[in-house]
Formats: C-alpha cells, sequence, structure tokens
C-alpha cells in the first residue's frame, strides 16, 4: 500500500527531482537570492519582452519550462505532461505560456500553493507509472496579481504592514524516473481549512491554519516528528503567518519554530526592500525551491525536508460579497538520495 | 455547532487582531496632516497667484483644480504619486490630487484592455463609487435644504 494514513502517500519507487530552473524579475533578482537564480529580467519593468503583464508572465512560464529542460538535458517530445498554474482568472498565463512547447497539460489552481500540487500530482503520475517525465510549472507577477486581486499600480494607495509582496517569478520542476540527488518520498495533500478570517491584505493568517493541518497531517500519517526534518518550509505565510503558525504548532504539542523556514521571508530583504510582510504568489515557493533549498539538498546538506507551498484561495467576486479567504497547503517530502 | 464555529472564528480575528502589525495611527495621522496641507497650501499659493493677476474668485479657483489635478496625472503617469502615498497615506488621498489619481491609475492600468472594454469601462473602478454616492449625498442635501427653505427655517 502507498497510501498513508488519511491524506498521504508514500512512494514505493520515489520519483526523482531531475533538475530545475528559476526564472525572476528584476527586484527578485536585487533580494538575498539574487544570485542562484538562472533567470534574471533585464527590464525594470519586468516585461519579459511583452507588451502586457499577463503576456510577460506567459513568457517567464514557457522560459522556466525552456530552462528546466535544457539543464537536465531533455526535449519536449519527452516531456508526457505538464502539471502547471498560475494566480489569474482561468490559468490564462499558462495557457498562454506552454502552448509552444505542445506538452498534454493539466491546468491546476491551487492559488499560491499551486507548485505544490503540480509536484504532488507529478509525483504521483510518475510513481504509478503513467509517465516517465514530467514538468510541474509555476508562475506569478508582480504587475497581473496586482490588477487582477487589488488596485491599479499607479493608486496612491498605502499597503497594511501586513501585506505580502507578490513575486515576478516562474519556477519549473522536471520528476522522472532518472535517478538524481533528490527524491520525492511522499506526500499529503491538504484540505481547505478556513478560521473565516475576511482580510485579503494579510494573506499570512488567512493560510497559517492550513499550513498548521497539512503539517500535522504529514506527521500523522508518516508516524514523525518534527525533528525528522531537517527543515519544515512553507511556501508564502511571511513574517506575519509565520508567528501565527508557530502558536498554532505549539497548542498542538509541537514545536517547529527552530526548523521551520518560509519562503516568502527568504526571497526579499524585508529591511531594505520594503515588502511587509514577505513574498507570496506562485512564483515565490517555486523560485525558492529551485535556487535554494534543492541545491541544498542534492549536496546533501540537508537530508529530508517537508515543502509546504501555502494557498489563500481568494477570488475579488467572493470576497466583495464578503465570503472569507479560505487556505490551503500541500506537502511535498524531499529527500536526499 | 454552527453556533461553535462563529465563536471560533471570532476568537481567531481577535487573535490575528492583536498579531498583525498596523502603521501607527497617530505618526500616520501627523503625515497626513503636513503632507495634505502642503498640497492645499500650494493650491492657496496658485490661487492666490491667479487673483493677483486679475483673475476673478470663481476662475481662479477652477485654474486651481485644474492645475492639481494636472499635476498629480502627470506625476501618476511618472509613478511618482503612489511613491508620495507610501510616505503621505490619507494625505495624498483626500485633496483633489488624490482623486485625480485614482482616476488616471486605472486608465494607465487598463489601456491594453483597449479603448473601450479597457479605458472606457474600468476608467472608474476606484472614483466610481465617489462620484455616485457623491452625487446621491448632494442630492439628498439638497433635498433637505429645499424643504428647510420650504417650512421656513432657512
Amino acid at each position: 500500500m502507498m497510501t498513508k494514513g488519511k491524506q498521504s502517500i508514500a512512494f514505493e519507487q520515489s520519483p526523482f527531482l531531475m533538475g530545475s530552473a528559476s526564472v525572476v524579475g528584476q527586484k527578485e533578482g536585487e533580494g538575498p537570492l539574487g544570485k542562484k537564480f538562472d533567470y534574471i529580467c533585464e527590464d525594470k519593468e519586468n516585461m519579459f519582452g511583452a507588451d502586457s503583464w499577463e503576456a510577460a508572465e506567459s513568457n517567464m512560464q514557457r522560459l522556466a519550462c525552456r530552462l528546466a529542460l535544457e539543464k537536465t538535458g531533455m526535449h519536449p517530445e519527452e516531456i508526457r505532461y505538464l502539471f502547471a498554474g498560475d494566480l489569474l482568472r482561468q490559468g490564462i498565463a499558462t495557457s498562454m505560456g506552454v502552448e509552444g512547447l505542445q506538452i498534454p497539460l493539466f491546468g491546476l489552481f491551487g492559488a499560491c500553493s499551486t507548485s505544490g500540487e503540480a509536484l504532488a500530482l507529478g509525483a504521483m503520475t510518475v510513481a504509478a507509472g503513467y509517465a516517465e517525465n514530467i514538468i510541474a510549472v509555476t508562475s506569478s507577477h508582480f504587475g497581473s496579481a496586482e490588477k487582477e486581486f487589488r488596485f491599479p499600480l499607479g493608486y496612491a494607495s498605502q499597503r497594511p504592514l501586513s501585506a505580502s509582496w507578490t513575486v515576478t517569478g516562474s519556477g519549473a520542476f522536471l520528476v522522472g524516473t532518472q535517478k538524481s540527488h533528490v527524491r520525492i518520498s511522499g506526500v499529503t495533500i491538504g484540505k481547505i481549512v478556513d478560521y473565516g478570517l475576511k482580510d485579503s491584505q494579510n494573506m499570512g493568517a488567512c493560510m497559517a491554519p492550513a499550513a498548521c493541518d497539512t503539517i500535522l497531517a504529514n506527521l500523522r500519517d508518516f508516524g514523525r516528528e518534527p525533528e525528522e526534518y531537517d527543515h519544515i518550509i512553507t511556501g508564502d505565510l511571511g513574517y506575519v503567518g509565520q508567528s501565527i503558525l508557530f502558536d498554532l504548532m505549539r497548542k498542538k504539542r509541537k514545536n517547529i519554530d527552530s526548523i521551520h523556514l518560509d519562503c516568502g521571508k527568504l526571497i526579499y530583504d524585508q529591511q531594505t526592500q520594503d515588502t511587509h510582510a514577505g513574498g507570496s504568489g506562485c512564483g515565490c515557493a517555486a523560485v525558492t525551491l529551485s535556487s535554494y533549498i534543492l541545491p541544498k539538498i542534492e549536496k546533501g546538506e540537508w537530508k529530508r525536508v517537508l515543502f509546504i507551498p501555502t494557498g489563500a484561495l481568494m477570488s475579488t467576486v467572493s470576497y466583495n460579497e464578503g465570503e472569507s479567504v479560505p487556505g490551503i497547503a500541500h506537502a511535498i517530502v524531499l529527500e536526499h538520495c | 455547532m454552527e453556533e461553535n464555529k462563529k465563536q471560533q472564528q471570532e476568537q481567531y480575528e481577535q487573535y490575528v487582531k492583536e498579531k498583525t502589525p498596523v502603521h501607527n495611527v497617530y505618526a500616520n495621522m501627523a503625515k497626513a496632516f503636513v503632507s495634505g496641507g502642503i498640497i492645499c497650501v500650494i493650491g492657496q499659493a496658485l490661487l492666490n497667484y491667479c487673483q493677483s493677476i486679475g483673475l476673478d474668485k470663481e476662475i481662479s479657483a477652477s485654474w486651481t483644480s485644474l492645475l492639481l489635478v494636472l499635476a498629480s496625472v502627470v506625476l501618476t503617469g511618472f509613478g511618482v504619486y503612489p511613491k508620495l502615498a507610501k510616505w503621505c497615506g490619507a494625505g495624498t488621498l483626500v485633496p483633489i490630487t488624490g482623486f485625480a489619481n485614482s482616476v488616471a491609475a486605472p486608465a494607465i492600468e487598463y489601456k491594453k484592455e483597449g479603448q473601450v472594454f479597457g479605458i472606457g469601462c474600468k476608467i472608474f473602478t476606484i472614483a466610481g463609487p465617489v462620484i455616485l454616492y457623491g452625487i446621491l449625498v448632494s442630492w439628498v442635501l439638497g433635498l433637505v435644504y429645499y424643504l428647510l427653505m420650504k417650512v421656513g427655517i432657512m
């Protein structure tokens, strides 16, 4: 049996993370992880050669896929399925972006948790023998996300301190059967967790309960203690979300303070880059995983990591209708091998 | 059960409120007072200048509004106005320049979606409610004023 507990899978034959690529905008390039990214946009406006933000995001996603292929020496024809998503309505950045690759596509939406959803589904597909190689790719763009969810960029509003900064970036991951130094040994798929919070400018607080729920489910299903992971790394809880997560975990008598990291905190320098609560978006967890986390696991510096992209499943319509912002989080167990 | 959940939600909301850092209200008010005040002083200077070159009061006021709106729109176009707002807060929001910004910003943002469905439909996405309810309120106040006049109070 590969299923574990109520919501997890432990693969009998773990799929390998054969390679990845990260593409980011200027602000991310100037951040603490700057030197580690594969490609940083040269254009100050982060247009990636397009004339709208949506098209820029598409270009970014395509570029990330191409770079991941290049780095692993593979061709699009060798990839059986693509698991891809972004933050825009109808996942339009994905549809436009990956058209040129001509790889059969599963278009996904899990807000900022999409990279976890894509990796989980991809790993399951490979582990089950339905594909030899797949690519999981996600993206977000500051311009297109602000336009979709908040105000026009030129609008003079003061961002609250709890607001996060949408990462302009795309990360692509090639998962397959060919041995590498990182394997996906298991996944825990998260439930919708909604504590009724209605503040879309405090997404960390909306997502922290979901992250907590998925971490606990993972520990329960695999019968592990937090210490058995070198690090537990959430997607984009940011400063506010992290402190809430710690409190929620402590209530459940689990302490993860010393091993927890958050991609939203890693990607920007809060002091100098004025990003308030930290980074967010589909791209945040993806590019941090590709540029920072994977190399550490590859080298064996970290043996086992729990990677948990978190998503605030917000719609501007439901938000205006007074609904809360539900959260979700999916966990991927990454191991050095 | 339902009651219980609601209570839990309220508790969480309260807890999050305590956990979340917010801008210092008093510092923000002081900054808004200073920056909004500066914009008004510029307006007053424009008004005085217009009157000093012999324009009547009403024409001078129109020129003042016009120039302030123009300055705000140009600054929005160059991306300066939103940067000012970071420090100024309500100081840049409340004067007429803030209103101009709220119209110019969507116009720039949605230009990509075309003249009709982009700029045409979305230019008032932020200013629209202010215009609608502004007119509604002035209508109601006008009515009240009229009725008070009829009964001889005013």
